[in-house]
C-alpha cells in the first residue's frame, strides 16, 4: 500500500526573477514499510523534498499525496492538522521542547491529539521502553544526551501513531554509539511495527542500513535502488 | 490545558533574569501608581470630608433661594424638618446650622467673621469640633467659640469678651457681647481666620430668628452617593419651600479642582505607562524574536497557530501578573502604613498648602478600587502590545522559522 505518492513534483525559489528548480519534476513513491534513505550532495534538495513530502512546504508543480489523499490544497492549518495526525518528524538538531522533561516532550503531541490520560500514560511508558530511556523520563532535553535527546524525538514522531516517519539527518549530531543504537531501534521498528521511515542523510551507516536509496542530483532522481 | 499552563509558566522562567526584570519593571509602576493614585484620592476624600462636615454636608436642604442669596432673610423655620421622615440607612446624620456675618471686635481690633450657630453636642459627632478645642470649653451656653486665627488677630483669649456686630432677620440691628469659652484650631486656612461658634440659640438671639436655620447638613456613608440620595430627598421636600443640593453642586470650586488634579495625575501615570510599555514589548519581541526556530518547530509538529497563540498568551499573562502581584504587595503595606499615619507637612510645604486652602497634610485612601485600576490598566496596556507576538505568530513561516 503507498503511503506517498508524488507526481511530478517541482519547487522553484523566485520564480518570477532569476528561478532556481530545487526539485526538478519527482515522480516518486513509498510504500508502507519501507525504510528509505534520500542520499545526495550538499545543496541537491533532500531537505526541501522531504519538507514537501511533510507539508512543511508548498510544491510550485506537481502533486503530494499522503495515503490517498492530496495535501496540495490544503490550508495552513488543515495541513498542521494532517501534519499531527499523520507524520513524524525527526530533526537533525532534536528539536525538543526545552522546558519539559523526556516523558512530557513524548506526551506532548498526544495532548495535541487529546488524547487521554490513561491512553497517553501507557502509550509514553510504551515508548520510553522501547527507546531504552525510561530512566530518563523525568530530565530535561538539556540533562540528556545527544543520542538520548535523538530517541526521544524518534519516541515523539511515533507517539501520534504516524504513517510514517521523516528523519532529516537524524544521525547528523551524533556520535557512532549512539547512531547505531538510534539506527538499531529504528530498523527494529521498522522491521517489527512495519513503521515507515523515510531519511535525508549524508550518513555511510544510515545508507548501509537502508532497504531503499534514492538518490537526487541539483533536484532530480538519479538513481532509485533496493540493495 | 494545564500542559499549556506548565509549559507557559516553565517558558516564563527560561530567562530568569529577563523575566525578573520585566516583573520588575511592572511592580515598580504598579507600585508607584498604587501609591500616587492612594494619596490622590485620600487628599481628594479629606477635602471633602472637611468641606462637607464644616460646610455644606454632603447634602444640605436650604430655602430655594438660599444658595443664591445666601442671607439671613433666606433661612427657614426648623420646625418644617421635624414634620419630614429623613431617615434613610444611607444617612449617617444631619445637623442644623445658622450662618451668617458680623464684624468681630476686641478692644481697638475688628475683623469680619463668619458666625455659625449650631448644636454643639451634635456638632461634635458631624464636624468633630470639639476635637478641634485647643484651649478653653467646649461647652458653652452663652459664650462663644472662636477661630485660634481670628482670636489672634483680635488679639483675644478664653475668657475675654467679644463684641459681634451685624445684620439680623429681616434688617433688625443684631449686637452682642459674649464672653470667649474656647479656642478652636481648624485644618481649613480660610474657617480659621474667621470663623466663630455659637450655640444655635444663641445665635437665633443675636440676630433676631427665632427658630430659624440655613441649612440642615446631611452626612451620607458614601460621599459620592449623593445623587440618589438627592432624588430621595426631593420626594420628601415635594410642596415645601425648599431644596436640597448636593455637595458637589454647593463646591463646584472644589470638584474643579479635583477634576484638574485627578487627570493630572493621569498624565503622569500615563507617561509611567508608556515607558514602561516599551519594557514590556522589549520582552515581548524578545520572546518571539529567540523563539521564532522553536515555535516553527512547534507549528510544524502540529501545533497549530492558534494553540501557539494561546500558549505564548499564557506566558504574557502570568508575566504580567507576575508583576501586577509584585506591584500590589509592594504598594499594600506602604498604604496601610500611611492611611493610619497621613503625611504631616511642616516648613514650607505645608505653608504652601495652606495658601491654596488645604489642609497641610497628605492623607491616603484605602480603596480596592486602586489596585484594581492600577492592575487593570497594567493588563490593557499588555494586552494591547500582545497584539504583536500574536500577530507574528499568526504570520510564522515554518521554512523560514526552521531557518532561524
Amino acid at each position: 500500500m503507498k503511503v506517498i505518492e508524488l507526481k511530478n513534483l517541482s519547487k522553484i525559489y523566485n520564480p518570477e526573477t532569476i528561478p532556481v528548480r530545487a526539485i526538478n519534476d519527482v515522480t516518486l513513491s513509498v510504500k508502507e514499510g519501507e525504510f528509505t534513505a534520500i542520499v545526495g550532495p550538499s545543496g541537491c534538495g533532500k531537505t526541501t523534498l522531504l519538507n514537501m513530502i511533510g507539508g512543511l512546504d508548498i510544491s510550485s508543480e506537481g502533486s503530494v499525496d499522503i495515503g490517498g489523499v492530496s495535501i496540495n490544497e490544503m490550508s495552513e492549518s488543515e495541513l498542521t492538522a494532517f501534519r499531527l495526525q499523520h507524520i513524524g518528524f525527526v530533526f537533525q538538531a532534536y528539536n525538543l521542547i526545552p522546558v519539559l522533561t523526556a516523558k512530557e516532550n513524548i506526551e506532548f503531541i498526544m495532548v495535541l491529539q487529546n488524547i487521554d490520560a490513561k491512553t497517553m500514560q501507557e502509550r509514553s511508558d510504551d515508548l520510553l521502553d522501547r527507546m531504552g530511556i525510561r530512566n530518563q523520563r523525568d530530565r530535561r532535553p538539556s540533562e540528556l544526551s545527544g543520542g538520548q535527546q535523538q530517541r526521544v524525538a524518534v519516541a515523539r514522531a511515533l507517539a501520534a501513531r504516524p504513517k510514517f516517519v521523516l528523519a532529516d539527518e537524524p544521525t547528523a549530531n551524533l556520535d557512532s554509539g549512539s547512531t547505531e543504537a538510534l539506527l538499531d531501534i529504528m530498523a527494529k521498528l521498522n522491521k517489527e511495527e512495519k513503521i515507515t521511515f523515510i531519511f535525508s542523510t549524508h550518513d555511510q551507516r544510515v545508507i548501509d542500513r537502508a532497504k531503499r536509496i534514492i538518490k537526487l542530483v541539483d533536484g532530480e532522481i538519479v538513481s532509485d535502488e533496493q540493495p | 490545558m494545564i500542559l499549556y499552563i506548565k509549559l507557559a509558566w516553565r517558558n516564563v522562567w527560561r530567562s530568569k533574569k529577563r523575566t525578573w526584570i520585566t516583573a520588575s519593571s511592572i511592580a515598580f509602576s504598579v507600585f508607584f501608581a498604587c501609591l500616587m493614585q492612594s494619596s490622590q484620592l485620600g487628599s481628594y476624600e479629606n477635602m471633602i470630608d472637611n468641606s462637607a462636615r464644616f460646610f455644606t454636608g454632603h447634602l444640605g436642604i436650604h430655602q430655594v433661594d438660599f444658595w443664591e442669596d445666601q442671607i439671613i432673610d433666606n433661612s427657614f423655620d426648623q420646625q418644617a424638618l421635624f414634620e419630614l421622615d429623613l431617615t434613610n440607612p444611607s444617612i449617617l446624620m444631619g445637623v442644623p446650622r445658622l450662618s451668617s456675618f458680623a464684624l468681630a471686635s476686641h478692644g481697638d481690633r475688628t475683623k469680619g467673621a463668619a458666625l455659625f450657630g449650631v448644636s454643639l453636642e451634635e456638632e461634635a459627632a458631624f464636624s468633630y469640633l470639639e476635637r478641634k478645642l485647643i484651649e478653653g470649653d467646649y461647652n458653652t451656653e452663652s459664650g462663644v467659640l472662636m477661630a485660634a486665627g481670628l482670636a489672634a488677630n483680635l488679639n483675644l483669649n478664653v475668657g475675654d469678651t467679644l463684641v459681634l456686630m451685624g445684620q439680623g432677620y429681616h434688617g433688625v440691628n443684631a449686637a452682642g457681647k459674649y464672653t470667649v469659652t474656647g479656642i478652636l484650631k481648624f485644618p481649613i486656612p480660610a474657617l480659621n481666620q474667621g470663623a466663630i461658634y455659637l450655640p444655635l440659640e444663641t445665635l437665633q438671639e443675636l440676630l433676631s430668628a427665632p427658630n430659624m436655620i440655613s441649612s440642615y447638613s446631611i452626612l451620607l456613608e458614601d460621599s459620592q452617593d449623593t445623587e440618589g440620595m438627592k432624588a430621595h430627598i426631593e420626594t420628601i421636600l415635594k410642596g415645601k419651600e425648599l431644596g436640597v443640593m448636593t455637595w458637589q453642586e454647593m463646591l463646584p470650586d472644589l470638584v474643579s479642582s479635583i477634576e484638574l488634579d485627578y487627570y493630572g495625575g493621569w498624565v503622569i501615570l500615563i507617561i509611567l505607562y508608556v515607558v514602561i510599555g516599551f519594557g514590556i514589548f522589549g520582552t515581548f519581541l524578545m520572546m518571539i524574536k529567540e523563539r521564532t526556530y522553536e515555535l516553527g518547530i512547534l507549528n510544524a509538529i502540529g501545533m497549530t497557530k492558534r494553540r501557539v497563540q494561546i500558549m505564548v498568551a499564557i506566558e504574557i499573562f502570568l508575566l504580567i501578573f507576575l508583576g501586577v502581584l509584585m506591584g500590589v504587595l509592594m504598594a499594600t503595606p506602604i498604604i496601610l502604613y500611611f492611611w493610619s499615619n497621613p503625611i504631616l507637612l511642616s516648613g514650607d510645604a505645608a505653608l504652601a498648602m495652606e495658601k491654596f486652602g488645604y489642609e497641610p497634610i497628605i492623607p491616603f485612601a484605602l480603596n480596592f478600587k486602586i489596585f484594581y485600576n492600577q492592575g487593570i490598566s497594567i493588563f490593557v496596556i499588555a494586552l494591547f502590545l500582545a497584539i504583536y507576538p500574536m500577530l507574528a505568530i499568526k504570520q510564522l513561516k515554518i521554512i523560514k522559522a526552521l531557518k532561524e
